[in-house]
């Protein structure tokens, strides 16, 4: 049951090929470790456009997971600028990045993260919980969600009672439920077993037909296949920028709706 | 916002109970110090209430319109020795106050003694026998329940009558008539002419249904010289009247006992008034004290409380970060922990009220009283206030992480 991604914030800008939803201009985060600074990232530039399918990849160390966390809006950058669907986040405070996680971004985590002790409606209902939505629109919502993974008769099961697999269709249930404008996978796959992870990246091929943006991060260029465009890392700076030529298309195994 | 604040407390709620029944050992032990300062707090406040409540009902049968003209005040405050010095107070300043005092109602000279009051073979030891008048019953407002008081004539007379309180009357004669029979008080024979209705006691201490009243004029001379001071009850006219029946009697009595202006009072005028104050003084420090006390139970309780929750919030770092990512603000996760620790101490003060609750029956045996309803909800409270105070810097830590480092926190 294909579902039509919601574009609430789209603003057509004139003289554009695509509006873009990422843009990174000259981004750099520092840390300071003890006496020494760490350059994570350096005078970074990205622009990622609507409805695109991005890998950004590097190997440890490279300042992905940094990128990562400035695009997830988890962290913000020492200097540059960071706008996400036109909203100029890097000088937001803790509470104002906190609705907007809630609203533009949804997480996939190599570890899932779902809340052990809440069944598969409860976790994919939070983030509408703390979006202020009424509870009947809420389970509406959740369950749609629910679908679109295919876990409609797991819906009050724990994450404990749940494959791999299932789990991590529970957490792309979940970040898909606000209808973000992103969705932002950190190694969606690392935990799962191959065929597993093949079911996955064809749930994130599936997603991004219906029109999501996805971006995906990840250091195994098999996985980074499945993207349109490969954003390479190293040392805190884009490396290569480049189309996938041959994608590679994943093939679900097991029966995804 | 409202619908999102609701939404979130909804959450809290459901969090708080669900991590404190997947602890139960832990939320249990934790409860512990909340449950003992509850019933502790609970039944302090319930002692207090019924030391309250024991004190009006006595303090009631004595009178608020009477003025107690004694050698000693009631309360204390005064120099011991200077007290002790006094001139005593005489018949005769009673008898002056009667024919002078017009804002009086009725006037009664007291005196008292100890005795043995003897019934054929039963008896009574130390009861308390009053020598009075025959204005005695008008000026402390009590009624008989058989017979009648002794008249004027025969107080004047100094007749062998009396009249005894109602403890008398059953234990001496369980199955008889009192009035018409003769007992013995110390080595003395008294008719009985009348019954006095029950009176209760004052503070469960002294019993005012144990007496036996006199008149005066015999009293003197069997239990007592002339001599000995006396005191005397004034009734004042009314309710309205009582303070300046008081000044009206404190001129009278500086005059007949020759007090210069310049020097003070050699006498008491003792009021209900006084007592309920020295009382309120007394029991305001035993409150005091006692709440001290089991305030302290429960902040050791919160101390517990507090611990735990940081525990708690240690323990569910990575949970603290998931939220965080998906869009909770720092508010959600402050008012979450902090639900979850004032649900904890709430728990505990429900255990803590269902355990002093009959406890509190067993107060009732020697104070009457009844656990108040609004003990109970104040207990609530606290253990809510408890729960608040000591969850509040744990939660800040927890509103405080920083989510990448709490979602990498394994």
């Amino acid at each position: 049951m294909p579902t039509k991604k919601r574009n609430n914030h789209e603003q057509p800008q004139m003289g554009e090929r695509m509006p873009s939803i990422i843009r990174i201009q000259n981004v750099a985060k520092i840390y300071q470790m003890g006496l020494e600074e760490v350059r994570a990232l350096n005078g970074i530039d990205v622009e990622i456009a609507r409805n695109e399918y991005v890998a950004i990849m590097g190997p440890s160390g490279s300042g992905k997971s940094t990128l990562m966390n400035i695009i997830g809006c988890l962290d913000t950058p020492t200097s540059g600028l960071y706008e996400l669907n036109n909203i100029n986040v890097s000088d937001l405070n803790d509470n104002q990045l906190a609705r907007i996680r809630n609203k533009e971004i949804g997480f996939v985590f190599q570890t899932f993260n779902l809340l052990a002790r809440s069944d598969v409606l409860h976790n994919v209902e939070l983030p509408l919980i703390y979006g202020g939505i009424s509870s009947g629109d809420r389970k509406n919502l959740a369950q749609e969600a629910i679908e679109r993974v295919g876990l409609s008769d797991r819906s009050h099961h724990k994450p404990n009672e749940l494959s791999g697999g299932q789990r991590q269709r529970v957490a792309v249930a979940r970040a898909l439920v606000t209808h973000p404008s992103i969705l932002l996978a950190d190694e969606p796959t690392g935990n799962l077993d191959s065929k597993t992870g093949e079911d996955i990246m064809a749930l994130f091929d599936r997603l991004h037909k219906e029109g999501n943006t996805i971006i995906l991060v990840t250091h195994e260029a098999d996985i980074a296949a499945h993207a349109h465009r490969i954003v390479h890392i190293r040392d805190g700076k884009v490396e290569k920028d480049e189309k996938v030529k041959n994608r590679k298309i994943a093939h679900a195994q097991s029966v995804v709706s | 916002m409202i619908r999102l604040l609701i939404g979130e407390f909804r959450e809290g709620m459901v969090i708080a109970f669900r991590a404190i029944r997947a602890n139960k050992m832990r939320s249990v032990l934790t409860a512990v110090g909340i449950i003992i300062g509850i019933v502790s707090v609970t039944l302090m406040g319930t002692a207090i209430e019924g030391l309250n409540r024991a004190f009006n009902r006595s303090i009631a049968a004595i009178g608020a319109d009477v003025l107690y003209v004694q050698k000693w005040p009631w309360g204390g405050g005064q120099d011991w020795w200077t007290i002790r010095n006094r001139k005593d107070i005489r018949l005769q300043q009673s008898r002056v106050l009667e024919k002078q005092m017009t804002l009086a109602r009725a006037i009664s000279p007291i005196m008292g003694a100890r005795r043995t009051v003897k019934y054929e073979r039963k008896y009574i030891e130390s009861v308390i026998v009053i020598g009075t008048d025959a204005d005695f019953l008008e000026t402390v407002g009590t009624d008989l329940e058989f017979g009648r008081f002794f008249t004027a004539m025969e107080a004047d007379g100094g007749r062998p009558v009396c009249a005894v309180g109602s403890d008398i009357a059953t234990n001496l004669f369980p199955s008889e008539n009192p009035i018409g029979k003769t007992i013995k008080v110390g080595a003395f024979a008294y008719r009985i002419v009348g019954v006095i209705v029950k009176q209760g006691s004052l503070l469960g201490m002294e019993s005012l249904d144990n007496r036996v009243y006199v008149p005066l004029n015999r009293f003197i001379g069997q239990f007592s010289s002339m001599r000995g001071g006396i005191q005397i009850w004034v009734k004042a006219l009314n309710l309205a009247e009582v303070e300046n029946a008081k000044e009206e009697v404190r001129g009278i009595m500086r005059k007949v006992r020759g007090l210069s202006p310049k020097q003070p009072d050699d006498f008491a005028i003792n009021q209900q008034e006084i007592l309920i104050q020295t009382f309120n003084k007394i029991g305001g420090v035993i409150a005091a004290v006692g709440l001290f006390i089991t305030g302290l139970a429960l902040f050791v309780g919160g101390i517990g409380i507090m611990n735990i929750m940081f525990v708690s919030v240690t323990e569910r770092t990575r949970e603290i970060g998931i939220r965080k990512a998906i869009g909770a603000p720092k508010r959600t996760i402050l008012l979450q922990f902090l639900i979850e620790s004032a649900a904890l101490c709430l728990v505990g003060g429900l255990i803590g009220i269902a355990i002093a609750f009959p406890l509190s029956l067993i107060i009732d045996q020697v104070l009457p009283t009844v656990m108040p309803l609004s003990i109970v909800f104040i207990a609530l409270v606290i253990s809510v206030f408890v729960g608040v105070v000591s969850g509040l810097l744990p939660a800040y830590r927890a509103s405080r992480l920083d989510p990448v480092d709490a979602l990498r926190y394994e």
